[in-house]
């Protein structure tokens, strides 16, 4: 996506000052249904002729999962789990990953590009290729395992909640093409009031941890999951049960970076100080003479 | 001893081997920190902007590597610690307030310029091999994304301490009149060599 919304912008990589804020709007979200998804990756390919991106063709592998990853080209792929529940029964858990668009997102920390990485006021995280310099903190700062850099451009690609399409009044294509209303957008309040009839719903059907996936550590998630065990998120290929910005990327990007700058300025500062304090430290002309007179008597003891 | 009256500290090469080394640091230090911090992003315009910069900064850690290696071969022997290195920096105080006469005489290195040696042999070994694991563009699938958040922190805190050594070397080699001539010419005066490093002088005149 290009910069075309700066009004709307409230979060930006690698930028010091605040940015505009006079505009607010309701935080969006996409509810995926995993309980009503068949499978049928009709999202994936809307997502591919909306985005135009044709990833390349791998070779199967032996599960359903294709491709068998996300990829620069491929921003959403549904992860196919055969899960055997504690009654014997095979379970399908069929999740459709792709980026959560966290309200406290870990690229976005990461990322030293100034504007490469923005997140708009409806909550959407997005990536501003144009800003990208490639350097793939992104990945590292990501709890979700999400932004991909491609070997060609070397720059990091994501799903981007189709921020286009958003900021025009329409919903995300993967929305638009789903077949069973498994993927819904609106409001995020919405969002999360229709989750909750559809965990009732769960519930009666037998599914008593039914629920919703807001994950809390990372400020709710701009992608939510309706999920049957919601109890355990990393039965669905491995969704982080408790997703949070690593502890690492907190050293790494928090606090220590303006300390350590004004370290190294005090480090320089101390030396201009010694300098006005103590002074050079000159050879004087006798050491010119005790010199002359140790290499004179070589010979000497 | 190569222009007459003066002693010679440093050979050509050794010369040449060292500035490389230097060039190829402020290269690293100043991508590096472009990179670092938002405040300094702009400095990734020396570099040809953002791409440019993420991608010689490594290359550049290839270059001090094999550079610094040399250097090190050349000079490890000078810079093992003695005891006279713990006496020296007991006295550190003196040092610091320019009273020489008051420390113990001094080999071809004081104990603050072996410490210097060390510190960047070590930092420099530590920032190569982190830089290698966050060096995505051709490793990215030797380590995992865990690994490498433990990489890129040691980095950047490896960064931050060896630029502060490097900043403590380069005062040392003003404060001390006459260090700087020895690495850009190559010879310092026996003055120099008396006041700094007696022990040394004594040496030389010995033919040692
Ligand atoms: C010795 C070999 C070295 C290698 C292979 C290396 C490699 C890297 C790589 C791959 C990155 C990530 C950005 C990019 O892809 O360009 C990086 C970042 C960085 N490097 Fe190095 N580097 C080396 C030495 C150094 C040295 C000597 C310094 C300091 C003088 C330094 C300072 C930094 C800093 C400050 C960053 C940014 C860290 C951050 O964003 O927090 N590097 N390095
Ligand atoms: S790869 Fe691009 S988006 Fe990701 S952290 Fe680096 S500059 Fe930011």
């Amino acid at each position: 996506m290009t910069d075309l919304q700066s009004l709307d912008i409230t979060r930006r990589s690698a930028t010091t000052g605040t940015p505009p804020d006079i505009r607010h709007q309701p935080a969006v979200a996409k509810l995926i249904d995993v309980s009503r998804c068949i499978g049928c990756k009709a999202c994936q390919s809307a997502c591919m002729e909306w985005n135009d991106l044709r990833p390349e063709m791998e070779t199967f592998e032996g599960s359903y999962d294709n491709p068998s990853d996300l990829n620069p080209a491929a921003w959403t792929v549904m992860r196919f789990t055969e899960w055997e529940n504690e009654a014997g029964n095979l379970e399908w858990l069929i999740r459709k990953d792709g980026c959560m668009h966290c309200s406290d997102p870990g690229c976005l920390k990461a990322c030293p590009s100034p504007g490469a990485i923005v997140q708009y006021a409806n909550g959407i995280v997005d990536f501003i290729s144009e800003n990208c310099i490639g350097c793939g903190y992104c990945v590292k700062g990501c709890p979700f395992n999400i932004p991909r850099i491609s070997q060609e451009d070397h720059r990091a690609y994501k799903c981007t909640l189709c921020s286009d399409r958003v900021s025009v009044g329409l919903e995300p294509a993967c929305v638009k093409t789903c077949p069973t209303g498994a993927i819904l957008f609106g409001a995020k309040e919405d969002m999360t009031a229709w989750a909750q009839e559809r965990i009732v719903d769960l519930k009666e059907r037998g599914f008593a941890n039914a629920g919703l996936y807001d994950p809390p550590e990372v400020g709710g998630t701009h992608v939510m999951y309706v999920l049957h065990h919601a109890d355990r998120p990393s039965l669905y290929a491995g969704l982080p049960d408790k997703p949070r910005i690593d502890p690492l990327v907190w050293l790494w990007k928090g606090m220590f970076k303006p300390i350590a700058l004004a370290g190294l300025g005090f480090a320089a500062i101390a030396g201009f100080v010694h300098w006005v304090v103590a002074g050079p430290n000159e050879v004087q002309p006798e050491d010119e003479v005790h010199g002359r007179e140790i290499l004179d008597h070589k010979d000497e003891k | 001893m190569s222009q007459p009256g003066t002693i010679s500290r440093y050979t050509t090469a050794q010369r040449i081997n060292h500035w490389i080394t230097a060039g190829c640091f402020i290269l690293l230090a100043l991508s590096g920190m472009s990179l670092f911090h938002p405040s300094l992003f702009f400095l990734t315009d020396l570099f040809g902007g953002g791409p440019y910069t993420r991608a010689i900064h490594p290359w550049f850690g290839v270059v001090l590597l094999v550079s610094f290696a040399i250097l090190f071969v050349r000079f490890f022997h000078h810079n093992l610690w003695n005891r006279d290195d713990t006496a020296w920096i007991g006295k550190i105080d003196k040092v610091i307030s320019n009273h020489e006469e008051d420390v113990p005489d001094v080999g071809r290195y004081n104990a603050g310029q072996k410490l210097v040696f060390w510190s960047m042999t070590l930092l420099i070994l530590v920032l190569f091999v982190t830089g290698i694991v966050i060096w995505d563009q051709y490793f990215f699938g030797f380590t995992s994304i865990e690994v490498k958040r433990v990489a890129i922190a040691i980095h950047s805190l490896a960064a931050v301490a060896i630029i502060a050594v490097f900043i403590a070397h380069v005062y040392a080699g003003i404060w001390i009149r006459g260090t700087m001539g020895g690495m850009l010419h190559g010879s310092v005066t026996p003055g120099w060599a008396f006041r700094h490093h007696r022990k040394w002088l004594r040496d030389l005149a010995r033919g040692r």
